[in-house]
């Protein structure tokens, strides 16, 4: 228990990437069987436990202490798990600390008089941090920021194999998966992926360069479809076992029910999951309202039905199709979907095209309905294989150009790990036309990339000459009509907000460009937003 | 029997002895002072006569100048000056070098005044001496049962498997300049840590004045130097302000460390950016305060700053009459 309540301990303040990776790692490399195995089904959310309801916990600690010294404790603190954490009067030698495969053993095997009787051991014998790892296991709130895919990519280091590889065999797997590390530590061969309903790994694009790449390419290789603006999933029926995957391997087949009732096949398709009102499609925002939920009702189904338009098949009745060209698969799979009697799965249509001239100028005026909402084209070579990963050629997605405003700059926070000393955390703003008449900004989004390490330096410098107030980590900047520094800030797309106060958000907001040359006051008016939503809603 | 309030009381200048006219730690200046320990807190310059022990007198001339007071009398510990019949002497408090608890006696009355203290052990400071008394007027900086600090050695452990996971990285480990500074150094060098450990310029001076106390702080190079490549899995001791200053962009990749006893509480961490809290505390903790009081059974307890409920609370429910004096002025989130 130790070993995974500092890991969590670690993960629960660390926010870099590559830092998680190397605790992960590190971790499962040094931590025993099955422990290992039942904190790593933790940190992806296969394994959690509600055995400990605040009330209980609230009423164990105030058996033990006094209750007003408590309170003060728990207002001090703000968080139920951490204050029962540090509070809880240790009693050392009254027991073994346990080890996190016991606790998940003695869990499943439980009533809920023996757990409650069992947690008041635990805590009696662990240290504080032991306490908080184990009251956060219990009552469901881990929240280290550790995704599936951060795992998994975690165990391909471990055992030095491609992510694709762990990938593949996931989902044949189960809690505390001795195979899985039987197999990275070579002391075995690779568990068998064979199972029904399970996940491939996705083949991914690379973003086309199109000085470079347009001139290697032949036309006529490659075939082009629009880069739909939905989520990318997985939708497999294999024996009766139906499941949708995200990209990364994430089951959200609960998400949902009225997509996996229509998966009435056999087999396993790649495509993208959006909102569709009778065979049209919906704006992203639209689909944003089904996901991440844990429950949906009805009236949230009529609403946002959703649905998948396909673009390749993995397997059909058994036979594993990604070892054929993409342009046999696509024969395949227009005859596959062509059987279905369900209106929620369609094809993605093939554009045809000459020439490379002719495709740009379909991506910069794409033809009324559905196109209109694609975030731009895909390009697939039609003799490619479907390889996991993220390989260079076969391939390509070019996207839409951005849209793009010039913001002013109003706020900025302090980073974190490499850029802590540094404000590189922005809000910026537009101008809109007060009650008053006068002329203020109203902050429209927040963007923290974008920008070289050398430019990251020189709007820090800004950010420090130009404060005129604190809060906490956030400066805010001096940002008038005669003065302030302005963005050219790049987004994917735009959707109304009730969170917001401008009424708009921004999709992928980013700095484009810094124009030290503009003055504040020429900046964009929240007006010219409105125009632009008006005219993506309007289509 | 006289009432303590006869002997000391609260002004707000500070701690007051009528009888013998002088404050205790007054927060302005003051024709006589008695000075438990140097934090720039407790000890501020321009005093008449100043009172304390050596080595907080040469801390305060250090930081303040050699003309800090208009004239200094250092008192050796439990060494007892006389003055209007009222007997002042001081105690280790086990807080930083040099740091005292002011024993004051008159007419078989003993007040103490804890100062800063902390009950467990500091390879830089004696450790505090309990003295029985009618009167014990302490602290309470982390006077919530939520600041246990952990064992300080399982923290410097934590600090070194983090230098070995992260070899390419840095560790900065903010502290402050007097006392943690030289109690992390000293708590490394004891964990078997004999690389050379990187200073924050604002450092350098107490380190001297600590190493001069006969206090081996081992080979420290200053974090000033050549290419940044010489930091990869280096130690730098800096001061907490230092973290978020440009000074520490000279680091790769740092990891931002932080001891002290406010890392207990995981959202000071985060609001503060430390990746990884090290409670590591000049303080007396929760327990430590309670097992006090209750070691020294004072006729009353006084609580001078910090959270004075929760400890004035839990006296009452042990039979101990409590008052608290909110005195102002003492920065209990500046120190530790």
């Amino acid at each position: 228990m130790r070993a995974f309540a500092e890991l969590l301990d670690r993960l629960s303040l660390t926010a870099s990437r590559n830092a998680k990776l190397t605790l992960v790692r590190d971790y499962l490399a040094g931590a025993p069987d099955p422990d290992r195995g039942w904190a790593l089904a933790a940190l992806t959310g296969d394994l959690s436990f509600t055995a400990a309801k605040p009330a209980f916990i609230r009423k164990a600690v105030e058996e033990r202490m006094d209750p007003t010294l408590f309170r003060w404790s728990y207002d001090y603190v703000g968080d139920l798990a951490e204050t029962v954490a540090l509070v809880w009067p240790s009693r050392p030698g009254a027991n073994r600390e346990p080890e996190l495969s016991e606790v998940v053993d003695a869990l499943r095997g439980a009533s809920r008089t023996e757990v409650q009787r069992l947690i008041e051991g635990w805590l009696d014998a662990l240290e504080t941090t032991g306490r908080w790892a184990l009251l956060k296991l219990m009552t469901g709130g881990l929240r280290v920021g550790v995704s599936s895919r951060l795992a998994k990519q975690a165990l391909a280091d471990m055992g030095g194999v491609e992510v694709a590889e762990v990938e593949e065999v996931w989902h044949a797997l189960h809690p505390p998966y001795e195979d899985l590390f039987a197999w990275l530590e070579g002391r075995s061969d690779r568990p068998c992926a064979n199972s029904p309903g399970r996940f491939r790994p996705v083949m991914l694009a690379q973003a086309i360069d199109e000085a470079v790449d347009f001139a290697k390419l032949d036309p006529a290789d490659y075939a082009a479809e629009w880069k739909w603006d939905g989520v990318r999933v997985q939708a497999v029926n294999e024996g009766g076992v139906r499941r949708l995957y995200t990209r990364n391997g994430d089951d959200i087949s609960r998400t949902f029910p009225d997509v996996l009732e229509a998966l009435e096949f056999d087999g396993a398709i790649d495509g993208e999951l959006l909102v569709m009102r009778d065979g049209e499609l919906a704006s992203f925002a639209d689909l944003q309202q089904r996901l991440n939920r844990k429950s949906v009702d009805a009236k949230l189904l009529m609403n946002f039905p959703a649905g998948i338009r396909a673009y390749d098949l993995l397997s059909e009745a058994g036979e594993d199709t990604r070892v054929l060209p993409f342009a046999e698969r696509r024969k395949r799979l227009e005859a596959f979907v062509g059987t279905l009697k369900t209106s929620r799965i369609d094809l993605s249509p093939i554009q045809a095209f000459e020439s490379w001239a002719q495709l740009a100028e379909l991506r910069s005026a794409p033809s009324p309905g559905d196109p209109q909402v694609a975030e731009g084209l895909m390009l697939k070579r039609w003799s490619s294989i479907y390889e996991a990963g993220r390989p260079k050629g076969p391939w390509f997605k070019w996207k839409r150009d951005p849209f793009l405003i010039d913001a002013v700059l109003m706020y900025a926070q302090r980073g974190h790990g490499k850029r802590s000393s540094f404000y590189s955390d922005y809000t910026f703003g537009v101008w809109t036309e007060g009650e008053d008449g006068a002329r203020a900004l109203t902050p429209v989004g927040k963007a923290y990339f974008g920008f070289t390490d050398e430019e990251l330096k020189q709007i820090d410098k800004f950010v420090r000459d130009n404060t005129i107030d604190r809060y906490g980590p956030v400066r805010a900047v001096r940002a008038d009509l005669h003065h302030g520094l302005v963005f050219e800030v790049a987004f994917e797309g735009l959707q109304r907000s009730t969170r917001h106060k401008s009424g708009v958000a921004m999709r992928f907001p980013r700095i484009s460009r810094i124009r030290w040359d503009k003055p504040a006051g020429e900046a964009d008016e929240l007006r010219s937003l409105e125009r632009m939503l008006e005219q993506m809603e309007g289509r | 029997m006289i009432r303590p309030e006869s002997l000391l009381c609260p002004k707000p200048q500070g701690l007051y002895c009528a009888p013998g006219d002088f404050f205790i730690d007054p927060v302005v200046p003051v024709t006589r002072a008695v000075i438990t320990h140097g934090h720039a807190d407790h000890a501020r310059a321009g005093h008449g006569t100043v009172i304390a022990t050596r080595e907080t007198l040469a801390i305060m001339a250090e930081r303040y100048g050699e003309d800090f007071a208009g004239s200094t009398q250092a008192l050796a510990y439990g060494e007892p000056i006389v003055r209007d019949g009222v007997e002042v002497s001081l105690v280790p408090a086990g807080h930083v070098l040099g740091s005292a608890q002011a024993v004051v006696r008159w007419k078989g009355l003993t007040m103490v005044v804890s100062g800063d203290y902390k009950r467990r052990r500091d390879p830089t400071c004696p450790a505090f001496e309990p003295v029985s008394c009618d009167v014990f007027i302490s602290e309470a900086t982390f006077g919530l049962p939520v600041f246990r600090h952990p064992d300080d050695g399982q923290e410097i452990a934590r600090l070194l498997r983090s230098v070995a996971q992260f070899p390419e990285r840095s560790h900065i480990v903010g502290a402050y300049a007097l006392g943690k500074a030289q109690r992390v150094i000293r708590l490394l060098r004891e964990a078997g840590w004999d690389q050379p450990i990187h200073v924050h310029g604002a450092l350098e001076r107490l380190n001297q004045l600590y190493e001069a106390h006969g206090i081996e702080l081992g080979r420290l190079e200053p974090a000033t130097s050549t290419t940044r490549q010489d930091f990869a899995g280096a130690i730098v001791i800096a001061p907490p302000s230092a973290l978020a200053d440009r000074w520490s962009r000279r680091f790769p990749d740092p990891v931002a460390a932080f001891a002290s006893g406010w890392m207990q509480v995981r959202a000071r961490a985060r609001q503060r950016g430390i990746e990884l809290p090290l409670v590591i505390s000049d303080h007396a903790d929760w327990d430590e305060l309670t097992a006090t009081v209750d070691e020294i059974r004072p006729g009353e307890l006084w609580i001078t700053h910090g959270r004075e409920e929760a400890l004035a609370r839990w006296a009452e429910l042990h039979g101990i009459k409590a008052r608290a004096l909110a005195l102002v002025g003492y920065d209990d989130e500046a120190e530790d």
